[in-house]
């Protein structure tokens, strides 16, 4: 960056698409240096996407970003610039760890910005002693506050001094006073950081005025620029929500009169919803504390409060999703529970995600809650028909919902919600994400809902303007009500003027009764907060390719978080444990506990001896005798007999006289593998039946048995599978457990939206994926080390290799294993798809294709192909050959090459689909 | 009549939605395909390719009629002459599986009736071959060495002839198990994925609340899926059977189709059952994916669908008789090869809809809680 360049960022002629979707158009911009800039705009205008295209998370389609002096297309520039610039997603706490404390999250990103010990620790002290957070440093991210969680997402996004800092719309779904002090803190930074840039995008109009420079967006396109004087004056506006709407197209601005909200005739009829001392408790988590209310009918009722206060966890006590702990809530004077069917017909709801079926069309989400409702057929096409005209969705009818725009998605739930005329709605945040004026539309909806119809609507929200709407509010926090009253009134009891500053002023006084009740120390409150100078960030040493800090970095955070997930380690600990338990038992191809039955027309002597060998032996075991054929084919066909042998008549009589004679057997060919086996069985015998008879008859044993045979068992005298299947199972599970896990760990981050970090940080490809995975070969190492237990003190399986060569050849195999879930997960964008993926795809080769059950020279056609280029096949010959063998290093050398082979191909190729940047 | 009709309804939006996911439509495809027809043409439970070797210290006429023994069948590669220095190291690497060692002056003893012993090393570690190798090289050695003394002498004819039938399946094909197994093992895979996944999917989703907020019940909820989830499966093993089974690997099928479908669905409404049980256990995706592996990994492996149920340890016996994917491979096998009709498994039907009716009612109890929390 050149001094002299006035300007932070360059955007020339960029234009970004979706699919079909044009997410810009054409943008250029020029973003001034040192300023306080923002971007202003509904959801769904391209904000986001321009952020991600200057912060370098997204990559760019067309036209050219250049940030801190240099080309963002430039992959070396990219690698230097992200030391200089810090970017906070949009979610609250998107891109930090919610099972990290707070110290531990900061130290996260001080390692990937490669900060020394010292140097790391004090600044998290610096840090958090500024932000407030220090008396929480041990506090999991998950159990802090929205407020908190913000103030913890700049404090890592200032870790590393940023010359440019990036926030996309840092205050949504905050309550107003955190939303107000969190622009204090972000001020007082700057202040100390002078120089410094910040661009912000934001959704609220009114925070907007205290930037230095607005870009006012709409549909991709930038609709002005300019100070927000400027962009007032312009516009002809008193404030810039009226200015910005004057901005936008004609087309846009249709049917936008202000709106009116009719005056409700007051009734005198008994409330329909009552909630009594309700509380609802989550273990040791108090979320909603006996709130008490009740709502008339044709109310229109709202609920205001921050993300996490409690408002949703009220409305499914309303509806009865969820049970109270403890008090009462009626609807039409009864409980939810008691009013059964016929309450619920008399409901509609709409929860806080949009509740359609995303894989069906406008019509037929309609269709489905008709029926659901069990309209009659005429009455529900017509009411479909009325609905579909007044909410104006006729273009939309054949569409899945999923492509619809939000606030069309929004109309359709709210039709959906109502299509059984029902006389209350219970609606969770239900224009969150959609843009000002389609959000007066819906509220246009409501209104004539209420006052036309007289439903009784009961409304959560965050947004101040929507709960000026309401007959009466509720403010809410932590749980608790802290007053109840039509907006004006609430305004006058505070003195304030307006909704905002009165709620503010109610929150202020919750928090100081909390305070002087104990529970609460002073984090939320920025007024008493010593001013402390944050000294600069040493900087540390940019662009090298590879640097253990960082990779170590992301070991230490997994390690941490799978330590803290209890489901996930004791799945992959006591999990493995007792599928090894399992498969060691019970896969066993000893064949034995044969049952067999005999069929004796003679029932001689000779008959009985010849039948002696098959009854002493072990494997076999007699049924009762079969009567006749019919009884034969019948016992063989229900699985009660696996055998039956029939003696022919005359059998005592033939062999007396030397005349030859025919013994029959029949065998169950249902299960091949076990036909054969007793078909060798069977044979043995019989050979040694002639062998014992003709030494009686007197011939010489050589005439009998000219040659024997000695069987030798190698590795496995007796012949035990256990022995085989022991070492097998090992290989089995480990290929299955590690290459789940690892391939849930990297997609979790996509889904979740933590691989930002990935994208906007010096951390490199190869230090994330082999800083992940390290953990899991620790985890695989330690699942080998219970399973080697297992095998020997549980099924006993002698040990007589080397146990440092098993031990290498574990660990390459787990390196690989670990790096074949790396490479499945590079091809699925979720979870489920990643498990089931990864699942699938190891178990059948793995079981049948590997030689653990049969040698893979010996498979055919494609199964032997996909044994040949699976892992598992060459680790197969290391375990079993350590166990059985006694085989050293020198005789597996050919597998250790192999799988070696295979981690570094798995390792390239997972490095070369892993992305880079979003595209 | 409402019920019926909400449950029709909401199946109905189960296909369409099962269509729209692209993942599992193509892992079902996969799996009642390819995986099928890999497994069926594996050939990986019978003896086929075996590796063996000879160690030929006679060179006589004899042992090399031994040898030739082993050329013509398929069970075994045609045997490599080794020499007696490289037994531990080829057996060591898995090289062959099978070692056989002809003594010097073999011939000889055999003709003066001194019983010379061949000796046949197997590699014990291998498995199925091992067992099933040493039994056929046993019975290519007494047939080659009996038919090379038949012809330089008058052996007697033996006095008892052993006639070895095997029913249902005259000529032991393993693809006919084979592939039936995978079908089978294949339906509690992806009953219980598919039941489980839309269930939290549902959840996840947020429209799960949406449903018990109006008018339908969980059992309506539930029972849309099984049915729904049910058809899908019925269809695609229906197709797999015909299709894959019997046109392109020309395996007869011997009993009633009709039955066995029957019986495939009263087994898909427990493995339906068992994953919405998982799903109301469950609180994520990943974790119902965990809890999906520990519990139908020894459902399948250990149904008999791979190695016998005789050779398990009894207690593993028993216990296997409670799940009904043993009574699932063993009424398969009954209808399929043996042409069993409803008088001979319908004792292993009631099992079957005993235990996912016991599934079901779990599911049931546990469904508005698991929504709660």
């Amino acid at each position: 960056m050149t001094l002299s360049d006035p300007f932070v960022a360059h955007v020339h002629e960029v234009s970004l698409r979706y699919g079909r979707q044009i997410a810009l158009d054409r943008v250029s911009l020029a973003i001034p240096a040192g300023k306080r800039a923002a971007l202003i705009g509904p959801d769904g205008v391209g904000k986001s996407s321009l952020l991600g295209l200057i912060a370098g998370s997204r990559r760019i389609q067309t036209g050219t970003v250049k940030v801190l002096g240099g080309d963002m297309r430039d992959s070396r520039h990219r690698a230097s610039a992200c030391f200089k610039i810090a970017y906070m997603p949009q979610g609250l706490g998107k891109n930090l760890y919610p099972d990290l404390s707070v110290a531990e999250n900061i130290a996260f990103f001080a390692r990937l910005f490669g900060q020394p010990k010292a140097e790391r620790e004090r600044r998290i002290d610096e840090l958090t002693e500024s932000t407030g957070l220090a008396p929480f440093k041990d506090r999991q991210a998950r159990k802090l506050s929205g407020g908190m969680r913000q103030k913890l997402g700049l404090c890592c996004a200032l870790i590393h001094d940023p010359a440019l800092l990036v926030l996309d719309e840092p205050t949504t779904g905050v309550d107003p006073l955190s939303r107000r002090q969190f622009w204090e803190l972000t001020e007082r930074i700057r202040e100390q950081h002078l120089g410094m840039s910040l661009l912000v995008a934001t959704a609220y109009m009114e925070e907007a005025e205290r930037f230095d420079w607005l870009v006012a967006m709409d549909e991709g396109r930038i609709i002005a620029t300019g100070t927000p004087q400027d962009l007032k004056a312009k516009a002809g506006a008193s404030t810039l929500e009226d200015a910005f709407i004057a901005m936008l197209p004609p087309e846009r601005r249709l049917g936008q009169a202000p709106l009116v909200i009719p005056k409700r005739p007051s009734s005198d009829e008994a409330p329909v919803i009552i909630a009594r001392d309700l509380t609802c408790r989550f273990g040791d988590f108090t979320a909603v504390d006996t709130v008490n209310f009740s709502i008339e009918r044709g109310e229109i009722f709202g609920f205001l409060g921050s993300n996490g206060c409690g408002k949703t966890t009220t409305m499914k006590m309303l509806t009865g999703l969820l049970p109270a702990s403890s008090g009462e809530a009626l609807l039409f004077g009864q409980a939810i529970e008691a009013g059964g069917m016929s309450a619920r017909a008399r409901v509609g709801y709409m929860s806080q995600s949009f509740s359609l079926y995303t894989e069906l069309t406008v019509r037929q989400n309609l269709e489905l809650h008709a029926r659901l409702f069990h309209l009659p057929p005429a009455s529900a096409k017509a009411r479909i028909s009325t609905l579909i005209e007044q909410f104006g969705l006729t273009e939309y009818l054949d569409q899945g919902t999923l492509d619809l725009p939000l606030g069309i998605r929004q109309r359709l739930s709210l039709a959906v919600a109502i299509v059984h005329a029902p006389e209350m709605l219970i609606l969770d945040e239900p224009t969150s994400g959609v843009d000002p004026m389609a959000r007066d539309r819906f509220w246009e909806l409501l209104i004539d809902l209420s006052r036309n119809q007289g439903v009784t609507i009961f409304i959560s929200t965050h947004f101040m303007n929507e709960a000026v709407r309401c007959d009466r509010i509720a403010l809410m926090d932590a749980g608790r009500v802290l007053a109840i009253g039509t907006p004006a009134a609430l305004t006058a009891a505070r003195n304030c003027g307006n909704l905002e500053d009165a709620f503010i002023s109610y929150l202020e006084e919750a928090i100081g009764a909390r305070r002087v009740a104990g529970e609460e120390a002073a984090a939320d409150d920025v007024k008493n907060l010593r001013p402390t100078k944050i000294a600069p960030a040493q900087a540390a040493k940019p662009n090298s390719w590879f640097s253990s800090r960082r990779m170590f970095a992301y070991t230490i955070r997994e390690a941490l978080e799978l330590l803290r997930d209890p489901i996930r380690l004791g799945f992959a600990v006591f999990g493995t444990a007792f599928l090894m338990v399992v498969m060691g038992a019970g896969i066993s191809t000893d064949v034995d506990n044969l049952t067999f039955a005999v069929l004796d027309h003679d029932n001689t002597p000779e008959s009985r001896a010849y039948l002696e060998e098959l009854r002493g032996s072990r494997y076999f075991i007699e049924k009762a005798p079969i009567k006749n054929y019919s009884e034969l084919e019948l016992r063989l066909q229900n699985a009660n007999i696996r055998a039956a042998i029939e003696i022919p008549p005359d059998f005592g009589r033939d062999i007396r006289k030397g005349v030859p004679t025919f013994v029959g057997a029949w065998l169950d060919g249902a299960m091949p593998f076990r036909a054969e086996t007793i078909r060798g069985y069977l044979q043995a015998m019989h050979q040694q039946y002639l062998s014992d008879l003709a030494t009686k008859e007197g011939l010489s044993a050589s005439q009998a048995q000219p040659a024997t045979i000695e069987t030798r068992w190698v590795y496995n005298q007796d012949f035990y599978s256990v022995y085989a299947m022991v070492p097998g199972t090992i290989a089995f599970l480990l290929i299955l457990i590690p290459a789940i896990l690892m391939a849930l760990a990297i997609v979790r981050e996509k889904e979740l939206g933590s691989i930002t970090n990935l994208y906007v940080t010096p951390v490199t490809r190869i230090e994330f994926l082999i800083g992940k995975q390290l953990p899991y070969v620790a985890i695989g190492m330690t699942n080998f080390l219970l399973l080697f237990l297992i095998a020997i003190l549980v099924f006993a399986v002698p040990f007589k290799g080397s146990f440092p060569t098993l031990f290498v050849g574990t660990l390459l195999y787990v390196i690989t294993t670990t790096g074949y879930g790396m490479l499945i997960s590079s091809f699925s964008s979720t979870q489920i798809a990643a498990l089931f993926g990864t699942a699938i795809l190891s178990y059948l080769p793995a079981f049948q294709f590997s030689g653990m059950m049969t040698p893979v020279s010996s498979l055919a056609g494609i199964a032997a192909f996909m044994g040949r280029i699976f892992p598992m096949t060459y680790y197969l010959p290391i375990s079993v050959g350590a166990f059985t063998k006694g085989l050293g290093f020198q005789d597996l050398a050919g597998n250790f090459l192999a799988l070696t082979i295979f981690a570094l191909v798995l390792t390239l190729l997972s490095l070369a689909l892993l992305r880079s940047q979003e595209a | 009549m409402r019920a019926l009709a909400n449950i029709f309804w909401l199946g109905t939006k189960e296909l369409r939605s099962f269509i729209h996911d692209y993942v599992l439509v193509g892992l079902v495809i996969w799996a009642f395909s390819l995986a099928v027809y890999a497994q069926a043409q594996s050939r990986s439970q019978e003896l086929h390719n075996a590796a063996i070797a000879v160690i030929d210290e006679d060179d006589s006429q004899l042992s090399h009629r031994v040898i030739e023994g082993f050329l013509l069948p398929t069970y075994f590669n045609p045997p490599q002459i080794i020499p007696l220095r490289d037994v531990n190291r080829l057996m060591d690497n898995g090289r062959y599986t099978f070692i056989l060692d002809i003594p010097l002056h073999f011939e000889r003893d055999v003709l003066a009736g001194r019983q010379p012993a061949i000796q046949v090393n197997v590699d014990a570690t291998a498995m199925v071959q091992a067992g099933l190798g040493a039994s056929y090289i046993q019975q290519i050695l007494m047939t080659q060495i009996g038919d090379f003394l038949a012809r330089s002498e008058r052996a007697p004819p033996s006095p008892v002839n052993l006639a070895i039938r095997i029913a249902f399946n005259p000529n032991d094909t393993t693809s006919w198990f084979t592939s039936v197994m995978g079908i089978v093992n294949n339906v509690t895979m992806l009953a219980i994925i598919l039941s489980g996944a839309a269930i939290v999917r549902e959840r996840e989703h947020g429209t799960l609340d949406h449903l018990l907020v109006m008018p339908v019940t969980p059992f309506e909820i539930a029972m849309s899926k099984v049915w729904a989830n049910g058809l899908v499966i019925t269809l695609a093993v229906g197709l797999s059977l015909s299709v894959i089974v019997r046109a392109l690997l020309g395996i007869p099928v011997a009993g009633s189709v009709a039955l066995f479908l029957a019986g495939v669905v009263i087994y898909l409404f427990f493995a339906t059952a068992i994953g919405i049980f998982l799903a109301t256990v469950a609180r994520t995706m990943p974790q119902l994916g965990l809890l999906y592996l520990l519990v139908a990994t020894p459902m399948n492996i250990l149904s008999g669908s791979n190695t016998p149920l005789e050779s398990m340890p009894r207690v593993l016996q028993i216990v296997m008789q409670i799940s009904p994917s043993t009574h699932f491979v063993s009424f398969a096998q009954s209808i399929l090869f043996r042409a069993a009709g409803l008088d001979v498994v319908w004792p292993e039907f009631l099992a079957v809809a005993l235990m996912g009716a016991f599934f079901f009612g779990l599911a049931l109890l546990r469904f508005r809680r698991s929504v709660a929390a």
